[in-house]
C-alpha cells in the first residue's frame, strides 16, 4: 500500500498500465459497437430501440462503480491521510459525473418513445439524479474552499455520506414500484436477457471499464503534476528576494 | 480511547462507526416510511384495500389484462383492465397510447376513479419488463401472471 504512496512510483505504474488499458479500450469498444449496432437482434417488444441499452446500461453501472472508487478514496484520505487518495477522489469525480449524465440522457431518449415520457419521479430515476448532484457537489466543494486540506476533508465527508445512495439506486426497483424495469443482468435467478444481447452488453461494459482506467490514470498523473506545481510555486514565493 | 494507540486507529474507528450508523439510519427511515409512500403507483389490490375516494388523483399501475382491451366508436377512447393478479381495475383513457402498450404488459396510468368505479386516466405510460430477447423466442414464463411480488402477495392475501 505505502509503495503507491510515492507519486514517482505511482507514475511508473500508471505508465506501465496505460498502453494496455488504451489497447483494451479500442478493441472492446470496436467489437462492442459492432455487435451492438450491426450484429445483434432487435428486441421482441422494443424493436431497434433496444440498442440504446448498450450505451445506457454500462454508463449506469460505471456511474455507481466510479462513485465507489471515489468513496473508497475518500475513506482512505480521511482515515490514513494518504495524499494520493485525495487526488484519486478528485480524479474520479468528473468521470463519474459524465457516466451519470450519459445514463440519464440516454435513458430519457429511450423513455420518450418506449414509456411515453422523458421523465417520471420514480425511485430509480430520482436516486440516479441525486447521484449526479452528489458528484457535482463533491466537485463544487473542492472549488469552494481555498485551503486544499480543508476542501479535501469536506469533499471526502460528502462523498462518504453519499454512499448510502448506492444501495438505494440498486434496490429502488425492488423496494418500490417504479416505471423503470427491474435488473436484467445482476439478479439472483440469472440474467433475463438473451445471450445474443448479453454478449454485446458485456463487451460494451468492458470498453467503459477500460475507458475509466485510461482517463482515471491520466487524470491521476495530471493531479500529481498539479500538486507539484502548487508546492513549487509556494516555495518560490517564499524564497528570499534576489535568490536567483 | 483505551487500546487505540495511534490517531490513525482512532480515526478508522470513528469514521467507520459514523458511516455505518448513517447508512443504518437512512435505511431504517426508508423502511419506516414504508414502500407505498415512496412507490410511483398503487396496484389494483392497494386501491381496493385503501378505498380511494372518488375524484382523488393517483397513479395506478399493473398489467393490462389479456383480452380486456377495446376501442370505443369514437376511435380515440380505449377501455382496458389493469390487474395485479389479485384484483382488477377497469380503466378508460382518451388519447394516444405509447408504442409499448399491449395486453399482458405493464402500464402506469394517472387519473382518478369516477362514481361507477372506473379509473379515468389522463395519461398512460407503458412499463417495460426486464426481459430482453429477439422476436419469436419464448419468454421464461409465457402466459403466467408475472407480477413482481406475485407469489408472496398472493399468499398473504389468501391468509388475511
Amino acid at each position: 500500500m505505502h509503495r503507491f504512496a510515492n507519486p514517482a512510483q505511482f507514475n511508473r505504474l500508471a505508465d506501465a498500465i496505460l498502453p494496455w488499458a488504451t489497447g483494451a479500450f479500442v478493441l472492446l469498444l470496436g467489437a462492442g459497437l459492432y455487435y451492438a449496432f450491426f450484429d445483434s437482434p432487435p428486441d421482441y417488444q422494443q424493436g431497434e430501440s433496444v440498442r440504446v441499452m448498450y450505451i445506457h446500461v454500462p454508463a449506469a453501472w460505471m456511474a455507481m462503480f466510479t462513485y465507489m472508487v471515489m468513496a473508497v478514496a475518500s475513506f482512505t484520505a480521511l482515515v490514513w491521510r494518504h495524499p494520493l487518495a485525495l487526488l484519486a477522489g478528485r480524479a474520479a469525480a468528473p468521470i463519474g459525473a459524465v457516466f451519470t449524465a450519459l445514463a440519464l440522457i440516454t435513458g430519457m431518449l429511450w423513455g420518450k418513445p418506449m414509456w411515453g415520457t422523458y421523465w417520471v419521479w420514480d425511485g430509480r430515476l430520482t436516486s440516479v439524479l441525486v447521484l449526479l448532484f452528489l458528484y457535482l457537489g463533491y466537485m463544487a466543494l473542492w472549488q469552494a474552499i481555498d485551503e486544499e486540506e480543508k476542501a479535501g476533508r469536506a469533499a471526502s465527508i460528502l462523498a462518504l455520506v453519499g454512499v448510502v445512495n448506492i444501495p438505494i439506486i440498486k434496490f429502488s426497483v425492488d423496494w418500490w414500484s417504479t416505471l423503470h424495469q427491474p435488473a436484467s443482468v445482476m439478479r439472483l435467478d440469472g440474467p433475463t436477457i438473451d445471450g445474443s444481447m448479453l454478449m454485446p452488453l458485456l463487451l460494451m461494459a468492458g470498453a467503459y471499464q477500460a475507458y475509466f482506467a485510461v482517463v482515471f490514470l491520466w487524470r491521476m498523473k495530471l493531479e500529481i503534476n498539479r500538486r507539484k506545481l502548487a508546492v513549487a510555486r509556494q516555495v518560490s514565493m517564499h524564497a528570499p528576494v534576489g535568490a536567483e | 480511547m483505551a487500546g487505540l494507540k495511534t490517531r490513525k486507529q482512532q480515526r478508522l474507528v470513528v469514521v467507520s462507526i459514523a458511516l455505518t450508523s448513517l447508512i443504518g439510519a437512512t435505511l431504517l427511515i426508508l423502511f419506516a416510511l414504508g414502500g407505498e409512500s415512496l412507490s410511483l403507483f398503487l396496484q389494483p389490490s392497494d386501491v381496493q384495500k385503501r378505498n380511494v375516494a372518488v375524484g382523488q388523483n393517483f397513479r395506478l399501475g399493473g398489467l393490462v389484462e389479456t383480452g380486456s382491451f377495446s376501442r370505443l366508436d369514437d376511435g380515440l377512447t380505449f377501455r382496458f383492465t389493469v390487474t395485479d393478479c389479485l384484483a382488477n381495475q377497469p380503466v378508460e383513457f382518451t388519447g394516444i397510447l405509447p408504442d409499448l402498450f399491449r395486453e399482458g404488459q405493464g402500464v402506469v396510468t394517472e387519473g382518478a376513479l369516477n362514481e361507477s368505479g372506473v379509473f379515468m386516466a389522463s395519461t398512460v405510460l407503458a412499463k417495460h419488463d426486464e426481459n430482453y430477447r429477439p422476436p419469436g423466442t419464448m419468454p421464461k414464463e409465457e402466459g403466467q401472471c408475472s407480477h413482481p411480488d406475485d407469489q408472496a402477495a398472493a399468499a398473504s392475501y389468501a391468509e388475511g
